[in-house]
């Protein structure tokens, strides 16, 4: 819930940890995710009993088991259908959705398009290990080209599918990116929880079994600084530093209509054309999410942010509207239409 | 129904037939002709005059088969007496043919002797060649087993709607209206309430209004002055007896969507209806859409799982969660309801059955989904099944079904068909304070004995308590893996499966204590035969048994409505009879159901050809039964409508 018309609770991480043995392999990100989620909560003033968190299937979708809070985890990819009828059926509800790049992009693609579409009012959790964990490391709808696996020994060809691309595509108005142990987490969340509508978050998590330090080149100590872009809404998009081969900026190449990295000199953003973020900015979301890595940082934080009315206000609003003056009577209901009564034998129109 | 007085002697039989105590009229026309509205507004007519009915509307599956084309015919069929009518009768009196398609494809169906009224002006060379006729029907004898009457309808509206200045097209739309008034003529009908009908329909357009009611009164008039002498005549159908109380006519997906208002409010729930576009269960949809105000939210899904999904999730939120489709949709609803069994939350599933497999008769009807509704889930899944026998009898059921949802909080399906969906009956409007309520009641407190919370005890009847997110206290977390018989925490061992498989067995067993011993319909307890139905054959078994008895045979019928679990009596009841036959729209599904769960020799009588059963069929079944023989196929050239081939989307 997003807008604080319940009164804050308060309560500390220990208040959302349930007294279930967590089951992730040792040294997963989905502890860290786990760990942030339950620092953020408080920080909200959420309360557990108002608190939701529904998932699908595989390794993310067990988080709802470790969050005390109520709880949900459903059937492959579906959590997002199941999650638009708990907001229609009590949209005060705070419902948070885990889900992962299986279970949200592969069998479950459709409807994390139409939960998108629809803006149901809740936070999306994406964790984005490229891999199929729980069923033992077959590549996934994210997995980069050539990635050998069980299913692809020598190597997948499938192209991979970017979840911030196919958010934005399918209309969401909240696009954000982070990674399992950054310190930015919690504000990422923050910041989806604030946002009135769907908020899609894409976390990329480490499978430290099947697809170990796969985010290493930009995530790795030494070269996050480099390869990472924090987005501010309101301030130049910068990364680097002097240390680490100096400050670079995004600037838009006016002939090709392209992102590209400019070097900055002695703090000169402005000159050097470093565009200023505004997350209302649609088509600056759309190069953001599609930006390549390798040639460009990874754009991660609030990308895009820009609130529409929810699915569940709008649609619940209009069937308050229909009801509006009406007689409810089941009675009535029953005997409507073409009637006639018999008495005896004969019948008459009513 | 005592309608079918048999052979040339009612309608049809010439000048000193009496009058008839049931007619069968079937309208037959090009699906652009509307003659599902003829039929329907014809249905309201013969309502208003205190007829007991049975309709048929048989309709193709595309939307506009091309023009005069065999397989775009649209056909509805009445039944209307002055007795008790529970078919829509096996073979017309009289067969309206709007053109030489529906001719060729209905006429085998009438009675020999019986009335064609046919429209000249469509029998061109064009027609008759797009329905393979070499020669006109009309006009070389092939129909002289029949009563013909042939006249140019089409210049004949015309001609009534001339003054409103039409233009063609518009103003041959109106034949329909003209072949009514024509009807309503025959049997001695009020024209009033179709005037006033046509009036708020185009309210927005008076001319069309004017014109329509125009060729309304044409019809009538032509029957009145024209041909008094021909094979037109005028017959008065007396009113059935009928308890005195207020009517109106009623379909199957009518009276569903309000058996379902009714049933959330008497467990004291909003519903929410997740649906998703198929055919033939949209209109319980389009219903529930439109009553809003009685605690109603509709949610269009983007597919059949989306639309369970949404529905498991209003229930796990704390209302009436309702789901609606046919077949293939229900296919794609197995995993969601396995959940939905798994963790023990109450959703309603109506299942309008079609022509399978795969996407099979979209508009046709079958009961081929009775494995499907009982065995159709991966792992141990025990879900309640109900079927409604009749469009009325869908409101009850409706009811009954979400009573039992909520009581045992368990999903439960509701079956019904094509023919039931679509067909009209009168109907008793009921009192909604006769039905018992049963209200729901939300867990609020820890319920274990040491204070803890168990979302997974069970009451006397088996069901785990239903809690609301929201509850200060009570957070847990449920899900679709195997769980601790009383946290309901993760529990993969041994002894949790065997138990929590064992306590959802029993319960849905359970519900068994919660309904009705199973009553014979019609005849003794015991004798040399009995006929088992269920679901929408219940009319054509109901009066071919009441035949049969009167003939002398000893014969009951008993039609269950509980398909799983079924009334704890019907074993013992069936083993009381001889021989026992099972009549079914699919190859036998029921009569497996029923050996396996009683050891007996339940003998099928099958027929699959996306036409209900005619009450001759099973007659005829119940002779052979009684002379040593049982049952067997019905012989697909030998059903009541031909089935005409057609690509089917």
């Amino acid at each position: 819930m997003n807008e604080m018309t319940k009164i804050a609770v308060q309560t500390t991480l220990k208040d959302w940890e349930t007294d279930q043995e967590v089951r992730w392999c040792p040294g997963c990100g989905d502890y860290a995710i786990l760990k942030a989620v339950q620092r953020t909560l408080p920080e909200l003033g959420a309360d557990p009993a108002n608190t939701v968190f529904v998932s699908g299937i595989g390794c993310s979708s067990r988080f709802p088991y470790y969050v005390e809070s109520y709880g949900f985890h459903t059937i492959h990819g579906r959590a997002p259908a199941f999650a638009t009828g708990i907001k229609l059926a009590n949209p005060e509800l705070d419902v948070w959705l885990v889900t992962g790049d299986g279970d949200g992009m592969s069998i479950g693609g459709n409807h994390t398009m139409h939960v998108l579409r629809r803006n149901v009012n809740l936070q999306i959790l994406l964790f984005n290990n490229e891999i199929y964990g729980l069923t033992k490391g077959q590549f996934s709808p994210t997995s980069r080209e050539g990635t050998n696996s069980p299913t692809s020994p020598l190597g997948s060809v499938d192209r991979p599918a970017l979840p911030c691309a196919f958010a934005l595509g399918s209309g969401a108005r909240f696009i954000a990116r982070a990674y399992d142990v950054s310190k930015n987490l919690p504000g990422v969340l923050k910041a989806a929880h604030a946002h009135k509508g769907a908020a899609f978050v894409e976390i990329f998590q480490n499978c430290i079994v099947y697809n170990k330090d796969r985010f290493d080149d930009f995530v790795a100590k030494g070269v996050a600084d480099q390869n990472q872009l924090w987005l501010t809404d309101g301030e130049p998009m910068l990364f680097g530093s002097e240390k680490s081969g100096g400050v670079k900026g995004i600037a838009l190449d006016m002939e090709t209509l392209t992102l590209k990295v400019v070097d900055v000199v002695d703090g000169d953003w402005q000159s050097a054309g470093v565009i200023v973020h505004n997350v209302k900015n649609r088509a600056l979301a759309h190069m953001l999410v599609e930006m390549p890595f390798g040639p460009f940082p990874m754009a991660l934080g609030v990308i895009y942010d820009d609130a529409r009315p929810s699915y569940e206000e709008v649609l619940l609003g209009q069937d308050e509207q229909a009801r509006k003056g009406k007689d409810a009577n089941l009675a009535k209901l029953l005997g409507k239409g073409q009637t006639w009564t018999v008495s005896g034998t004969a019948a008459d129109p009513v | 129904m005592a309608t079918l007085v048999e052979g040339p002697d009612a309608l049809t039989g010439g000048k000193d037939s009496p009058t008839p105590e049931a007619v069968v009229v079937r309208f037959a026309g090009d699906s652009g002709d509307g003659m599902q509205l003829t039929g329907g507004q014809f249905t309201l007519s013969t309502a208003l005059a205190g007829n007991d009915l049975a309709t048929f509307p048989d309709f193709p599956a595309e939307i506009r088969a091309p023009q005069g084309t065999l397989f775009g015919v649209s056909a509805f069929q009445i039944n209307f007496g002055s007795t008790e009518i529970d078919t829509a009768g096996d073979q017309p009196d009289v067969l309206v043919a709007m053109n030489p398609a529906a001719l060729k494809t209905n006429v085998g169906a009438l009675k020999a002797g019986g009335l064609i009224i046919a429209d000249t002006g469509e029998f061109n060379k064009r027609n008759l060649e797009k329905a393979k006729y070499e020669v006109n029907p009309l006009e070389d004898g092939s129909l002289e087993k029949w009563q013909l009457l042939a006249f140019d309808i089409s210049a004949l509206t015309l001609e009534a709607v001339k003054p409103f200045g039409l233009g063609n097209k518009e103003a041959l739309r109106c034949k329909n209206m003209w072949t009514l008034g024509l009807a309503l003529w025959m049997f001695d009908r009020d024209r009033q309430p179709l005037v006033d009908w046509l009036n708020a329909k185009f309210a927005k357009n008076p001319v069309l209004a004017q014109a329509n009611i125009a060729a309304l009164n044409a019809g009538h008039a032509y029957g009145e002055t024209a041909e008094l002498s021909g094979p037109l005549k005028q017959y008065h159908i007396a009113p059935v007896e009928s308890e005195p109380g207020l009517y109106r006519t009623v379909t199957g997906a009518e009276a569903i969507s309000l058996g379902l208002v009714a049933g959330a409010q008497l467990a004291d729930l909003h519903m929410f209806f997740g649906g998703y576009p198929i055919t033939p269960a949209s209109a319980i949809l389009h219903n529930l859409a439109r009553l809003k105000e009685y605690g109603v939210t509709t949610f269009q899904a983007e597919d059949e799982i989306a639309a369970i999904a949404s529905a498991i999730g209003a229930s796990y939120a704390g209302q009436l969660g309702v789901t609606s489709s046919s077949g293939p949709g229900i296919a794609l609803k197995g995993e969601a309801m396995g959940l939905a069994i798994m963790t023990e939350l109450p959703l309603v599933i109506v299942n309008s059955q079609r022509g399978g497999p795969s996407t099979g008769l979209p508009t046709k009807t079958e009961q081929s989904d009775l494995y499907q509704a009982v065995y159709g889930r991966n792992g141990d899944a025990p879900m309640p099944v109900i079927a409604a026998r009749s469009a009325s009898d869908c409101f009850e059921v409706a009811i009954e079904a979400c009573r039992i949802a909520v009581e045992y909080m368990t999903p439960v399906m509701l079956l019904t068909d094509g023919y039931i969906a679509n067909a009209a009956e009168p109907w008793k409007v009921p009192d909604p304070e006769s039905f018992k309520p049963f209200p729901v009641t939300f867990l609020e407190q820890k319920n274990g004995p040491d204070g803890e919370l168990l979302p997974f005890a069970r009451d006397e009847k088996g069901a785990r308590p239903w809690i609301k997110p929201g509850t200060p206290g009570l957070m847990h977390r449920i899900g679709g893996i195997e769980k601790n018989p009383g946290t309901g925490n993760i529990d993969y061992s041994p002894a949790s499966h065997q138990i929590m498989t064992d306590a959802r067995k029993a319960k849905v067993g359970g519900v068994a204590n919660s309904i009705p011993l199973q009553e014979v319909n019609h005849g003794e307890t015991s004798g040399k035969l009995v006929v088992v139905g269920w679901g929408s054959t219940y009319g054509p078994i109901y009066q071919a048994v009441r035949r049969a008895r009167r003939k002398g045979l000893d014969v009951s019928h008993v039609h269950v409505r509980h398909i799983w679990p079924m009334p704890s009596n019907l074993g013992d009841l069936l083993r009381g009879y001889d021989k026992v036959l099972v009549p079914e729209m699919n190859t036998g599904q029921f009569k497996t159901v029923l050996r396996d769960q009683f050891l007996i020799d339940a003998q099928p009588l099958n027929k699959t050809s996306g036409q209900p059963f005619t009450i001759a069929e099973i007659e005829a079944a119940i002779v052979d039964a009684l002379g040593g023989h049982a049952g067997g196929e019905v012989d697909a050239d030998k059903t009541q409508l031909p089935s005409i081939k057609s690509d089917n989307p």
